[in-house]
């Protein structure tokens, strides 16, 4: 696991003290996106007040470190922001704000801006909204049943 | 925090018998065992003793031991050495999936230099089917190479049946046996094995020397050139010490072969059972009971191993995962796959390999953190979230 060492203060410290980790109840938009069969997926809850500002924003991620550490920053980074400016934090934001990712993990930053746009997405849909420069997500989750004893 | 090593299949502690043994070598007699003078000829005796303790405890010949860099140069070597020797004969290969990337890799090298090379599947234990190898065989066959024991998930597998059929066909057979020499049992001939890795570092040994059997009569090119070593065969100033600590570690662990393996084996079932018992949906993968005595692979549902393995390093406790995110590749382990899991659920593999030195206590230690981790990435999982709303539903 050479990655591991190479993984920034900042993304330790969101790998191991993640923020915003939960769900929202009757969200005002949610995004999954990834795969499960590359190891990564993302979900991001949103609360969005009638001024169209973020006021919550929660997740939920199955992937490595990097996954998690950049979900708990796109998370903080989308709160207090108006739609038009969360559609703006980019991959790049969220790694800038980690003080970056090995180049492996690049890949995660950009879920994380997925999920942030579906998120947006849902939210346009469930309002009747046309966001500017918002592209339709693409849901890509798969899952396998049967390979574990269940309990006990 | 004290550290709980549970990695001993990627590397083991060196013994300190190995180390006292090594360090006159490394000091004073420091000779080039090559050379011409008494000075010389202490050194070169006692490599010659680690040959001749090394090869008594397979049933081979002194001379049938060459010493290398490691486990990864013996299985380049005799692959691409035997490869190289019989290309007038013919082509083929056989090997498995779920070789270590030292033979696949090698393998896929040969491919593209004009060599067929055919990967056997294995069962959802890791077995090779010895009648699928058989009719693996062409007339253009001229090398076989299956592992002893499989370094991800530790299953053993049938070596002695497997050279039988080689054998019958006029096949040379190949093990890469780094993971399993020293640990059980290895009788080359009893085995019918022609060829055979092995690796100091694996078996409490010091790391950079390793070995090739070679059966005697076998055709084989020379892998690396230059001086007379090795009986001209492998170049290279002898690695003295090292040889010298390798032969200690194989006869310390040869003399306590049994009584490490019922320890590891207590130990394995005491932590196969807590896991399986008292964490839910979570995996047992590998043989129940032809497998290496220090080897649990596990894999849990709905999480990720690196996740897994980070928040097992911030306790202490070192382990191995066959996730994509720890390979550096997209890929969940190649081993994973070849026994069947799903790729999503190949990356929530853990692995636990033990030593001598593991005790019941680090175990129990082991379970409690396992079980606490495992719950809170759960908690954060879309996928076990959608399984619990799922399960509600239905």
């Amino acid at each position: 696991m050479s990655q591991v060492t190479e993984y920034s203060e900042k993304v330790m410290d969101h790998f191991k003290n993640p923020r915003n980790v939960g769900e929202i109840e009757n969200a005002s938009g949610v995004g999954t996106v990834g795969n499960a069969k590359c190891g990564d997926i993302m979900r991001i809850y949103l609360d969005i007040d009638e001024n169209q500002v973020v006021k919550e924003a929660k997740f939920k991620t199955f992937g490595c470190g990097a996954a998690v550490a950049t979900s708990s920053m796109a998370t903080e980074l989308i709160k207090g922001k108006t739609v038009q400016q969360a559609l703006e934090i980019t991959n790049k934001a969220v790694m800038e704000a980690l003080d970056g990712l090995p180049p492996v993990k690049v890949h995660c930053s950009l879920l994380a801006e997925e999920a942030i746009h579906a998120a947006l997405w849902d939210y346009a849909e469930k309002n009747h909204l046309v966001i500017e420069g918002l592209k339709p997500p693409v849901k890509d989750i798969d899952e396998t049943e049967g390979f574990y004893q269940t309990e006990g | 925090m004290s550290l709980i090593y549970l990695d001993n299949a990627a590397t083991t502690a060196i013994d300190r018998e190995v180390l006292a043994a090594m360090r006159p070598y490394l000091e004073e007699e420091y000779a080039n065992p090559s050379g011409a003078y008494r000075f010389a000829g202490i050194t070169h005796d006692r490599v010659e003793e680690a040959r001749a303790e090394i090869a008594a405890t397979i049933g081979a010949e002194p001379r049938e031991i060459f010493f290398t860099s490691g486990g990864s140069e013996s299985d380049n070597w005799a692959i691409k050495g035997v490869a190289d020797s019989l290309r007038n004969k013919g082509n083929h290969i056989i090997t498995t999936k779920i070789e270590h990337h030292a033979v696949l890799h090698t393998c896929e090298y040969l491919e593209a230099h004009g060599y067929e090379v055919t990967y056997l599947d294995v069962d959802a234990f890791g077995l090779v089917d010895p009648a699928q190898f058989e009719a693996a065989i062409r007339p253009t066959t001229i090398l076989a190479s299956v592992m002893f024991a499989n370094n991800e998930i530790g299953t053993i597998e049938p070596i002695a049946e497997l050279g039988r059929i080689a054998h019958k066909h006029g096949i040379l057979f190949h093990t890469d046996a780094v993971q399993a020499f020293a640990h059980v049992k290895i009788q080359v001939d009893e085995m019918n094995i022609d060829l055979m890795s092995a690796s100091a570092h694996k078996l409490n040994g010091p790391k950079g020397v390793g070995l090739l059997y070679i059966r005697k009569g076998t055709k084989i090119e020379t892998l690396i050139h230059g001086g007379s070593q090795e009986r001209g065969r492998r170049a290279g100033t002898t690695n003295a010490a090292g040889i010298i600590g390798f032969g200690k570690a194989v006869s310390l662990a040869n003399a306590r072969m049994e009584e490490v393996a019922a320890h590891e084996a207590k130990l394995r079932e005491k932590l196969v059972k807590r896991v399986t018992t008292e964490i839910p949906y979570v995996r047992y993968n590998g043989h129940p009971e032809r497998r290496l005595t220090n080897n649990a692979n596990f894999c849990f549902r709905f999480i990720e191993g690196e996740s897994l393995l980070m928040l097992l390093d911030q306790e202490g406790i070192c382990a191995s995962s066959g996730s994509a995110c720890t390979s550096g590749s997209l890929d969940p382990s190649h081993v994973l796959l070849a026994i069947g899991l799903p790729h999503e659920i190949a990356h929530g593999s853990v692995r636990f390999t033990f030593s001598a030195e593991t005790t019941e206590a680090e175990i129990d230690t082991t379970v409690d953190t396992l079980k606490n981790i495992v719950t809170r990435l759960r908690n954060m999982s879309p996928l076990y979230e959608d399984f619990i709303k799922n399960n509600k539903e239905n």
